[in-house]
């Protein structure tokens, strides 16, 4: 039986049944290996064959991976309990063959892997997860001090980075703030006007997008924006600085890495993140506004009045206060993730989501006590 | 086998199997190389050495094909990679292999499946040949048992071992090594040493080497193309000992003999 194929750069000649002869010549390397198995490998399966003897005469040029298949062709006649032998074989094939670990030619049973049961999952990730709350806990405790230790000594912080972050977090983000929330604004009061219509309660459009967007929606929707915009970026940064080495290296210059890389982007947060939810308020407004005037006839002097009369300095100050305290678990959180960042650019990638996701749902927890405790408290 | 594969099995026909003609690079008012001419001959070992900021990892990532010169030509076997087509681009480079200074392995995927990778996607080997494959290569620069270790859970000498299993996964022609035994300690460096001239003379793997440790240059390089950042370009080639001893320019002479330089005559090396 004779294949060739000039194509590839190889040809196979076997002959004999019971005592084969395999002549390989041309080259054998990674690109034409697989069209030889499939020669090779029925050879050996043949239940007859008690000898084969493999002709390399002719074989001009070998790679690694060629000279890997013919020390697994002549283990696999050892396996079959079949005689073999190599036939002229040059210095060169010897040379490559004699690279070859003999250990790897027969593949080392892998580990096993013992999977534990459902309760031992359970337990696993309790414990993970209660790692990663007294983790959290730690570092804001460390935050919470920093941050108390810079308000005590501004010469400490470092107002070029603050400044820097405080562009990041708040002006850049601006214009896609100012397009939510008018959308927000204009959506609120386009479909409330749609039921109010009905029961001529036109002129409560305003009140409610006053209300609405100042108490609840605009800390929210701000918060929801800087935890994408802001709380990633900042966990991506000091993430990539773990895995750099970044962060060892200032430990080892006398440096806190808190207080030098948290603590000016979470003074920075807290100072934008409630002027962002300010400015968010001013554009929904803005929204309500332009469907009172163009949809429902109100005057820019009435709306404004009615806004006015709905909302309380109270509604804005504690709109505030949210902020500042969400502006604390966004930075908080992104940094936090980013620190316990630990191996390569996955880790970061992985510190990144978990920062996002943490941040939302620290916010939306966190807005939920709002409600309830400022239901009571009122003054 | 399409014809950029075939000639990158056989070469240029006489030898060469790199050519680097009147190579430039500048970024902005910078100039990092000028007409640098050099030539890689099929199955030897070249170190590029230089001093820092030399452009020694410059001319290698040209060569390589990852950065465009701003003048001049770079041919892989007769096809100018500085021209070619993408698919041109990325046949030629399919015979080659490249360590990277800081190894480039994949960081969420084990040695194993970073090793898988070029073969998986550029071969139809059956699976079972692969893994043996992938062991193989990883035997050979001595991390046997490390399969399933990610690279952060490596030395920094073993990461480099485990970038050359990689590069070599296809058994390429042309190996390029960008400064491989930076950080590494002495007996490691030795063992890489041994193991670039064993894959050298055994398989016959053209070695472009960047680098500047003395050491391995001497017990290497077969011969040296050296860098100087104040000519921007190449200040001398040939046999490391007869540079060492022989060049007429004393620069030259205090890099190989390790010697401290005075501020120098020519002005040239104060930069």
């Amino acid at each position: 039986m004779h294949k060739e194929d000039k194509g590839r750069g190889v040809s196979v000649n076997i002959g004999g049944e019971r005592e084969a002869r395999l002549s390989l010549s041309g080259r054998l390397y990674l690109e034409n290996l697989h069209y030889v198995m499939e020669w090779v490998d029925p050879l050996l399966e043949q239940p007859l064959l008690k000898s084969l003897a493999v002709d390399l005469a002719g074989l001009v040029r070998i790679d690694s991976a060629g000279g890997l298949f013919l020390l697994r062709m002549q283990e696999e006649a050892r396996r079959r309990s079949i005689r073999f032998e190599f036939l002229n074989i040059s210095p060169g094939v010897r040379g490559i063959t004699d690279l070859i670990d003999k250990d790897v030619i027969e593949p080392r049973p892998s580990p096993k892997v013992r999977s534990g049961g459902f309760f031992e999952e359970v337990g696993e990730t309790t414990v993970m997860f209660l790692g990663d709350f007294s983790q959290c806990m730690t570092f804001g405790g460390i935050l919470l001090s920093e941050v108390l230790y810079s308000t005590l000594h501004p010469a400490s912080v470092r107002w070029k980075d603050l400044l820097l972050s405080v562009k990041k977090i708040g002006v850049d983000g601006l214009p896609i703030l100012a397009l939510i929330s008018f959308l927000m604004g204009l959506i609120i009061a386009f479909m409330s006007s749609l039921q109010l219509k009905q029961f001529g309660a036109n002129m409560y459009v305003a009140s409610l997008v006053a209300i609405a967007m100042v108490r609840e929606l605009g800390p929210i929707i701000t918060a929801i924006l800087v935890a994408g915009r802001s709380g990633s970026a900042i966990a991506a940064e000091i993430g990539s600085m773990r895995v750099n080495e970044e962060v060892d290296a200032l430990v080892t210059m006398g440096f806190n890495p808190v207080r030098f890389l948290a603590v000016p982007k979470v003074l920075a947060a807290i100072l934008v993140v409630p002027l962002l939810t300010f400015f968010s308020d001013l554009c929904a407004i803005g929204g309500g506004m332009a469907v009172g005037i163009l949809g429902l006839g109100l005057t820019f002097r009435t709306y404004a009045e009615l806004t006015s009369w709905a909302l309380t300095v109270h509604d804005v100050v504690t709109g505030v206060v949210k902020a500042m305290v969400f502006a604390v678990l966004i930075a908080g959180v992104g940094c936090q993730r980013g620190f316990s960042v630990a191996g390569g650019a996955e880790a970061v990638g992985n510190a990144t989501t978990s920062a996002v996701v943490a941040g939302l749902f620290l916010i939306i927890v966190t807005d939920s006590v709002f409600a309830l405790v400022l239901n009571y408290v009122k003054w | 086998m399409s014809s950029g594969e075939q000639l990158v099995k056989e070469g240029m026909g006489d030898g060469r199997v790199i050519r680097v003609e009147d190579l430039s690079v500048s970024y902005g008012d910078d100039v990092i190389l000028q007409d640098v001419t050099m030539e890689v001959f099929r199955g030897e070992i070249v170190v590029v050495a230089g001093g820092s900021g030399s452009g020694k990892s410059t001319l290698l990532r040209h060569m390589v094909g990852l950065s465009r010169p701003s003048s001049g030509r770079v041919e892989i076997n007769g096809i100018d990679i500085t021209t070619a087509s993408a698919a041109e681009l990325r046949a030629v480079l399919r015979g080659v292999g490249v360590l990277f200074q800081s190894s480039g392995l994949l960081s969420s995927m084990t040695l194993a499946e970073n090793v898988t990778l070029p073969l998986s996607e550029f071969t139809d080997m059956p699976d079972a040949f692969i893994e043996a494959v992938v062991r193989m290569k990883l035997a050979m620069v001595g991390l046997e048992g490390y399969e399933d270790h990610f690279p952060s859970e490596l030395s920094g000498g073993m990461r480099k071992r485990a970038g050359i299993a990689r590069a070599m996964a296809l058994d390429p022609d042309i190996l390029f090594l960008d400064e491989p035994f930076a950080g590494l300690d002495p007996i490691t460096s030795a063992g890489l040493d041994l193991l670039v001239k064993r894959i050298n003379q055994r398989m016959g793997t053209t070695m472009v080497i960047v680098s500047h440790e003395l050491e391995s240059i001497f017990s290497l390089a077969q011969r040296i193309v050296m860098l100087d950042r104040g000519k921007r370009g190449i200040i001398a080639q040939g046999d490391p000992r007869a540079l060492r001893d022989e060049s007429p320019d004393p620069h030259v002479r205090h890099f190989f003999n390790r010697e401290i330089e005075e501020k120098d005559e020519t002005g040239r090396h104060g930069a």
